[in-house]
């Protein structure tokens, strides 16, 4: 139970998916321009994270991992190509879910709603869990059983959420502001997200 | 050999290089642009891998491009590209065996890497085989231009040498001279490439 909370909350503050690996910064940085599309791409990360992350797990350990299938053969030089089977499959699902029950923010998220299947947060967090499978049980990081992957999956998601929304509704407020012409939108968003990064460095001391 | 390299061909290869770069302009492919860069060599593996990737699956899908049903076309795309950095990835754990482990998880994240998809759908899928195959090359080598001008400043900077070399000599470091730990960190990638626009938007007056 321990390490289920505290792999969750290091996963939101200190792995953070944008601030300490930059995954899926492309959506990122092109969907936060108000608050309430960011909230609504953030949610619909986290589920597919929240899928994907431990059905990768369960295939990583009994199908792709060594003497798993075949006695003697390592097959995990596949999981590129399965995971990333897995995400697509997942995401028009999720895709099909939005354009049903919310039309209107299926509109407002348009292209990057197909595109969350190569957002690399995604394809990332996989990719971390199965790393970290083969750390040893003693290490905080280490993902030893599929709740573990779901907990893992719950917190980059969550981490992700916060991270999008801070700098949605920071760049709502900097539409006010007077930025250098050159500096403007994109220059300007980018030294916004270094300096948030710098302030959750502060979380790297966080032990639990 | 006139045709080969038409009026067409040479834009295609020569504009993701400034007016059209695939990370400053176009904002695809930030995440491991920002996550390899904090030592030069990473960066040039990494520029270098991503290159022959978007050359080659170009011109895979380029070949395909008559054949492929458009509504499976994304999973079409997705499996080329995995297959290809899966190679790739196998070529870097048996030749550049450090390099690899100091990319980690970003090798297999260059499957989810924006630019690959956006050439694949914007270019790739309506144009013959060697323009494809050019705009690949010209669009990596944007790419990896980025990532050497990033890894540069933060190496020098941050550690005082140049792939792995020691630069900063001596005396400087006698004199009170300390390298910036800051430039190692992530969140100062995120600050160098919004300088790095910032400069590029102040020099192309234009595209303001």
């Amino acid at each position: 139970m321990e390490h289920l909370l505290s792999l969750f909350v290091r996963s939101i503050f200190v792995d953070n998916m944008i601030f300490a690996f930059f995954l899926g910064m492309c959506s990122y940085l092109a969907v936060s321009k108000t608050v309430k599309t960011a909230l609504g791409l953030g949610v619909a990360v986290t589920f597919v994270l929240l899928i994907t992350v431990p059905v990768d797990y369960l295939l990583q350990v009994y199908v792709l991992g060594p003497n798993c299938l075949v006695e003697g053969v390592d097959l995990s030089f596949l999981s590129f190509i399965l995971f990333i089977a897995v995400i697509a499959a997942i995401v028009q699902l999720v895709e099909m879910i939005v354009e049903r029950f919310s039309p209107s923010l299926y509109a407002a998220l348009g292209i990057f709603l197909p595109l969350i299947a190569v957002n690399c947060a995604i394809m990332g967090a996989s990719l971390f869990m199965q790393q970290r499978i083969t750390m040893p049980d003693t290490n905080s990081q280490a993902i030893t059983g599929v709740w573990d992957a779901v907990a893992y999956a719950l917190g980059s998601g969550i981490g992700w959420l916060l991270a999008i929304t801070c700098l949605a509704a920071i760049r709502e407020k900097m539409a006010y502001t007077d930025v250098p012409r050159p500096l403007q939108g994109l220059g300007i968003t980018f030294i916004t997200v270094g300096l948030m990064a710098m302030a959750f460095m502060c979380f790297s001391g966080l032990n639990l | 050999m006139s045709t080969l390299f038409s009026k067409a061909n040479k834009e295609a290869l020569i504009n993701p290089l400034n007016l059209n770069n695939p990370v400053v302009m176009q904002v695809l492919g930030i995440c491991s642009a920002l996550a390899v860069t904090a030592k030069l060599e990473p960066a040039i593996v990494m520029g270098l891998s991503v290159t022959i990737i978007t050359a080659f699956s170009n011109l895979i899908i380029s070949l395909l491009r008559n054949t492929i049903p458009n509504r499976i076309r994304i999973i079409v795309q997705l499996v080329v590209v995995a297959a290809l950095v899966t190679i790739v990835s196998q070529v870097l754990k048996a030749f550049a065996y450090d390099v690899s482990v100091q990319l980690s998880v970003y090798v297999g994240l260059i499957i989810t890497n924006c630019i690959l998809m956006g050439r694949l759908e914007a270019f790739a899928m309506m144009n013959k085989p060697w323009p494809s195959f050019l705009d690949g090359i010209g669009n990596g080598i944007g790419y990896a231009i980025i990532l050497i001008i990033v890894g540069f400043c933060r190496e020098l900077l941050g550690s005082g040498t140049l792939l792995n070399i020691q630069i900063v000599p001596d005396w400087c470091y006698e004199h009170g001279y300390v390298n910036n730990g800051m430039m190692t960190m992530p969140a100062m990638s995120l600050i160098i490439v919004g300088c790095v626009i910032w400069a590029h938007r102040a020099y192309n007056k234009d595209l303001v």
